[in-house]
């Protein structure tokens, strides 16, 4: 079954793609960078945990396989369309209205910095319908709230399905508390990321 | 968890900063807003304030800004953190140090004390004790008490050892700690080589000539034009050639200061100083 219409219309007129994810979700997430098109038309924000000293080739390896240009996020960097940007480890990264990006050392949120529940509340004050959120697998909690907040200002939000989810308790906390408007099988995800 | 509750406007936000101002007389307005938002939201939900209490306190509670201000400016920090930065500032910034007959370095935000004293302890592995001296400073005199006291919670003391193994300095980071119970108190010839003391990077103005500045995570609550006014002051800080680190994922955008600053090291946000 592919996306429904709704759905396709909203991803059609989103202008930025948030994906968040923690334990198991970074081979997910390879694949989905991979998969971008370069025609996207929409800035991409991903916020995955790690921690830090683990000086992990992440933006590297994404960079490599990806169509899109990559770059981790420096201070006051503009979001740019067709650009993924990958959060940094141990600081929390915030959107401003002007639409530069600000970073944060303060406390961790959910044992987590980056947290990704910070980003999307940002992101959700600052660009509302115009966000498309997807939430995927994970071992905390982190993200649930921020997904919500994203759906009350207007934007779509997205849990991957927890069948599918390596670890669903990041999902599933989100569907529990009524954050996600779709809930998608991982197949459905990329049907969605693939549509012009 | 975040109480969903408290959702405070950019409004209310320029509402705060004007009051603060008028009755307190420190300036946020160059401070980032997404950030200030967050938190005076996190101020709100703690004290179970409302708006309108929290202006109310503000201006009827002298104790209150004490408090406000500490919460309002993030004083998360460690020891050694980056610690490839260190390792650089150690292989290209000490042995220019090791050329003064003293030097002066200048931890600005310094906050708790965790990056001064990692600086001293740079110092004394380089064998420069005698020959530095490290200023911190930072907007809130209560963080600077305790980087005074400079006793840290030996469960902290554990991610600093990890992050110093990576530094690839020598020694053990408990060589500068004398331990008792569940607190790790820094030795005092490390602290004989510092002073902290308060300065506002946004009002304050040149207190001293330094051969190495480090300001790290505190440009990224700053807006850019105050960024470059505070990098103006910086650079009238720091005597020709000196240094100047900022925090990792931190750099110098303008021009004119792009021709005032010359990279030392790009990954680490390393600077020095050149022209006049």
């Amino acid at each position: 079954m592919g996306p429904d219409k709704n759905l396709l219309e909203r991803w059609r007129n989103a202008d930025i793609l948030l994906l968040g994810g923690s334990a198991g979700s970074f081979k997910l997430l390879f694949h989905i960078v991979k998969s971008l098109l370069p025609t996207l038309n929409k800035a991409v924000i991903i916020v995955i945990h790690r921690k830090k000293n683990f000086f992990s080739e992440i933006e590297k390896l994404f960079a490599e396989n990806s169509r899109m240009s990559l770059r981790e996020i420096v201070d006051k960097d503009t979001l740019n369309k067709n650009t993924i940007y990958i959060a940094p480890a141990n600081y929390h990264t915030l959107i401003e209205k002007d639409g530069t990006f600000g970073l944060d050392v303060s406390e961790a949120v959910w044992y987590s910095k980056p947290s990704i529940d910070v980003t999307f509340e940002s992101a959700a004050e600052v660009y509302r319908e115009r966000c498309i959120a997807i939430l995927l697998s994970g071992a905390n909690q982190d993200g649930a709230e921020g997904l919500l907040k994203l759906k009350q200002s207007g934007a779509t939000t997205i849990a991957q399905h927890p069948e599918d989810a390596e670890m669903d308790e990041m999902p599933r906390a989100a569907i529990n508390i009524g954050a996600a408007q779709y809930i998608l099988h991982t197949d459905e995800i990329f049907k969605l990321l693939q549509t012009e | 968890m975040t109480d969903t509750s408290v959702i405070i406007s950019s409004v209310q936000i320029a509402e705060l900063i004007d009051l603060v101002k008028k009755f307190h007389g420190f300036d946020f307005s160059g401070y980032t807003k997404a950030s200030l938002k967050r938190r005076v939201t996190r101020i709100m939900q703690l004290k179970k304030l409302s708006f309108y209490d929290l202006k109310h306190i503000l201006v009827n509670d002298p104790h209150f800004f004490q408090e406000f201000l500490e919460e309002i400016t993030v004083n998360v920090t460690e020891m050694f953190r980056d610690p490839s930065f260190y390792k650089a500032l150690n292989n290209q910034v000490v042995p220019y140090l090791s050329t003064y007959q003293h030097s002066k370095i200048w931890c600005a935000g310094c906050s708790t004390g965790e990056e001064t004293y990692s600086l001293a302890i740079l110092m004394r592995e380089a064998g420069l004790s005698q020959k530095s001296f490290i200023y911190g400073t930072d907007i809130n005199t209560e963080v600077l008490k305790e980087a005074r006291r400079g006793i840290y919670s030996l469960r902290n003391i554990k991610s600093y050892a990890e992050n110093y193994q990576f530094t690839g300095l020598k020694g053990s980071i408990s060589d500068n700690f004398t331990i008792l119970y569940d607190a790790a108190s820094i030795h005092n010839e490390l602290k004989q080589n510092t002073l902290f003391s308060v300065h506002n990077l946004v009002s304050d103005g040149v207190f001293n000539e330094f051969q190495l500045i480090s300001c790290r995570n505190v440009f990224i609550y700053f807006e850019t034009e105050l960024q470059e006014r505070i990098l103006e002051l910086f650079y009238k800080s720091l005597c020709h050639l000196g240094y100047l680190c900022l925090g990792s994922k931190e750099t110098i955008r303008s021009d004119a200061f792009k021709k005032k600053f010359k990279v030392i090291n790009q990954k680490e946000n390393i600077y020095q100083k050149v022209g006049t």
